[in-house]
């Protein structure tokens, strides 16, 4: 019997656990040359705003050991190209589609939470309140609990009540679990964790910043062991808030690390830059992994490593 | 033109192709990977990436390679040409026969063929010439003529000046150190060539700077430009943004394209070349940016003039200059 890949969205029952991460997919198009985009979890769209976007000057990427900074700033068609072109391309495929929103303001987050409301075929909302490359730091409202929540109360009265809200966090905060429990009291049915860090590269012969940004979102396997820390805190301190697990995620095995941590999905996304077809091989070697551990169903697995009764169980 | 053609078996792919050689050719590295369906679907312009460290590499970003030719021998051949600039580029030129290279292609827009035969000059700088030989090929099919203007810094940084001159009607060779050919660069000799060769159409490749100085001479010339544009890229499929400049569209409007999938050919005069770098305030979605309908049209200028400061004043803070908005 092949491993049981179900999981649960909310409301909603995924085929899968492997999910794209926000950011590093588009809307899925260019994927699908590579890949169906209807066999794994969910594509999850690059952050939608509500007017188109231009984004940050080039160089937007440094190529860092074990990962890479991009300060992209969100660039984007808005929502309503998105909603006029991409997500019905992506219903017409038979992908599920989870839409990660970005706003500068809580009435912008508010009022794309509506948007979507009057759109069919959205599985879920993941809130983006924590993408580095925006013009103020301080606008990053996953810094803030009191703002985090503010964010989701705003998103989760705006949106069908059928439709799932994560809050996707930053790790660059003293203690993510304060903002998680923001989040969870503000409405939100789940969390994402993590979105990249922020960092900065310097050019040692021009000694000048690579990037035209000055600083810009890590990702890559560098960050996997802050994403794995941070989905156990979570996890620990709300155990019963679905968790989709994301930060350098680059083969099946990495994706069960994350499940045993907490997480009941897994996004994967500086690894699609490298490979195009790494979420359909991810998937293959996560029910691998399973099969080889006689693991019935994924959903046993997650959050095991918290169990102190499961210590020193082989496969 | 098939670039637009939506047949199932023009998309790209990713094979994991076996080396059949990797040779030195002066002071770059040519790569001759066994990869049949990129070979079929290949069209000059475009261009391969290649996963680069080998299994548990820490180098992430897929490394992009115009396509220089492709044969028909073993299913399928794909040959690249590179330069060694980072431990990426050394891994590659360390691969043997018989090593497996993960590659994706053929991507982007190739260069488009123009449907009467005339006469076409083809510039390359550096090793940017190697595209230019499968398009010249595939130009001498439609009966067009080809000329060739390539430049370098010395003449083993010169790629194909043999086979210039063997397939062209005429090669002109421009060296800065004078090692080769004419002392100088391509765009000292391009008026020059244009004027003997009675040039209809340019295709270009090479440095940015060059290209911007081809496009330009182009535009005094009257004559249509074609520039496969170098951009650094981190997937090259589309999806990670890294690789955008700022284009005109056939409706006025600029948007910051992906060079791998909206190039990287555009035509020259697109390109706003003085704003590589920058968000110009007039580009659809830049700070500030409000959709015409939005606009009141009495205020149109004033609301321009804003955020043209506001442009130039982050250009300022990162100590470049603002760029030419024209």
């Amino acid at each position: 019997m092949p491993p049981d890949l179900r999981t649960r969205l909310g409301s909603v029952e995924l085929p899968n656990p492997i999910l794209t991460a926000s950011g590093c997919a588009s809307s899925g198009r260019e994927l699908a040359q590579f890949i169906d985009v209807s066999r794994i979890g969910a594509i999850v769209t690059k952050s939608v705003m509500l007017a188109p976007r231009a984004g940050r000057p080039t160089p937007r990427m440094a190529e860092t050991a074990g990962g890479m900074l991009n300060s992209i700033g969100l660039q984007g068609p808005g929502i309503d190209a998105f909603l006029q072109r991409d997500l019905p391309w992506l219903l017409s495929r038979g992908a599920r589609a989870v839409i990660s929103i970005a706003g500068s303001t809580v009435g912008e987050f508010a009022e794309l939470a509506a948007r979507l409301s009057d759109a069919a075929g959205v599985t879920a909302i993941e809130v983006n309140i924590s993408c580095p490359n925006v013009e103020h730091r301080g606008q990053v409202f996953a810094c803030d609990p009191v703002d985090a929540g503010a964010v989701i109360e705003a998103v989760r009265a705006r949106t069908r009540y059928d439709v799932p809200v994560f809050a996707k966090l930053s790790p660059d905060v003293t203690d993510i679990v304060s903002i998680a429990r923001a989040c969870v009291a503000a409405g939100a049915d789940g969390l994402s964790l993590i979105n990249t860090l922020l960092g900065m590269a310097i050019d040692t012969d021009t000694m000048r910043p690579v990037l035209a940004g000055l600083t810009g979102g890590l990702s890559g396997p560098a960050i996997r062991p802050i994403a794995v820390r941070c989905i156990w805190q979570v996890s620990e301190a709300l155990p019963n808030v679905p968790i989709i697990g994301m930060g350098g995620v680059l083969t099946g095995r990495d994706a069960l690390e994350l499940i045993l941590a907490g997480a009941s999905m897994v996004s994967v996304g500086t690894a699609i830059f490298h490979d195009p077809s790494a979420c359909a091989r991810i998937l293959r070697e996560l029910d691998e992994e399973l099969a080889r551990r006689g693991t019935e169903r994924v959903s046993e697995l997650v959050g095991a490593a918290h169990d102190v009764r499961a210590a020193g169980r082989r496969p | 033109m098939t670039a637009g053609d939506a047949q199932p078996e023009s998309g790209p792919m990713q094979v994991r192709g076996t080396v059949l050689t990797v040779r030195r050719v002066d002071a770059y590295h040519a790569i001759t990977v066994v990869a049949p369906g990129i070979a079929a679907r290949f069209k000059p312009g475009q261009f391969v990436t290649a996963a680069v460290g080998g299994p548990d590499t820490a180098m992430l970003s897929r490394r992009a390679f115009s396509i220089h030719d492709v044969r028909p021998d073993h299913g399928g051949t794909v040959e690249f040409v590179f330069a060694v600039v980072g431990p990426g580029t050394r891994w590659l030129a360390e691969l043997r026969a018989r090593d497996v290279l993960d590659l994706t292609g053929p991507l982007g827009r190739p260069f488009p063929v123009p449907r009467d035969p005339v006469s076409c000059l083809l510039v390359g700088g550096g090793y940017g010439s190697s595209p230019l030989f499968a398009l010249a090929a595939r130009l001498r099919e439609r009966r067009c003529t080809v000329d060739f203007l390539l430049g370098a810094a010395s003449g083993d940084r010169i790629f194909g000046a043999l086979t210039a001159r063997r397939t062209g009607r005429s090669a002109t060779i421009t060296t800065v150190d004078g090692s080769l050919g004419v002392r100088g660069v391509v765009t000292d000799m391009l008026g020059q060539v244009i004027h003997e060769a009675r040039t209809d159409v340019i295709y270009a490749c090479g440095p940015m700077p060059m290209l911007r100085q081809v496009t330009a001479l182009a535009r005094r010339y009257e004559i249509p430009v074609q520039v496969a544009v170098e951009e650094a890229m981190a997937c090259g499929i589309g999806v990670c943004m890294t690789c955008v400049l700022p284009v005109v569209g056939t409706d006025g409007i600029t948007r910051m394209v992906r060079a791998c999938v909206d190039g990287p050919v555009f035509r020259g005069e697109q390109v706003r070349w003085d704003d590589i770098g920058t968000i110009p305030f007039d580009a659809l979605g830049a700070p500030g940016w409000e959709p015409r309908t939005r606009t009141a049209a009495a205020g149109d200028a004033g609301a321009a003039g804003a955020v043209a400061g506001a442009g130039q004043a982050r250009a300022a803070a990162r100590g470049r200059r603002p760029g030419n908005a024209s």
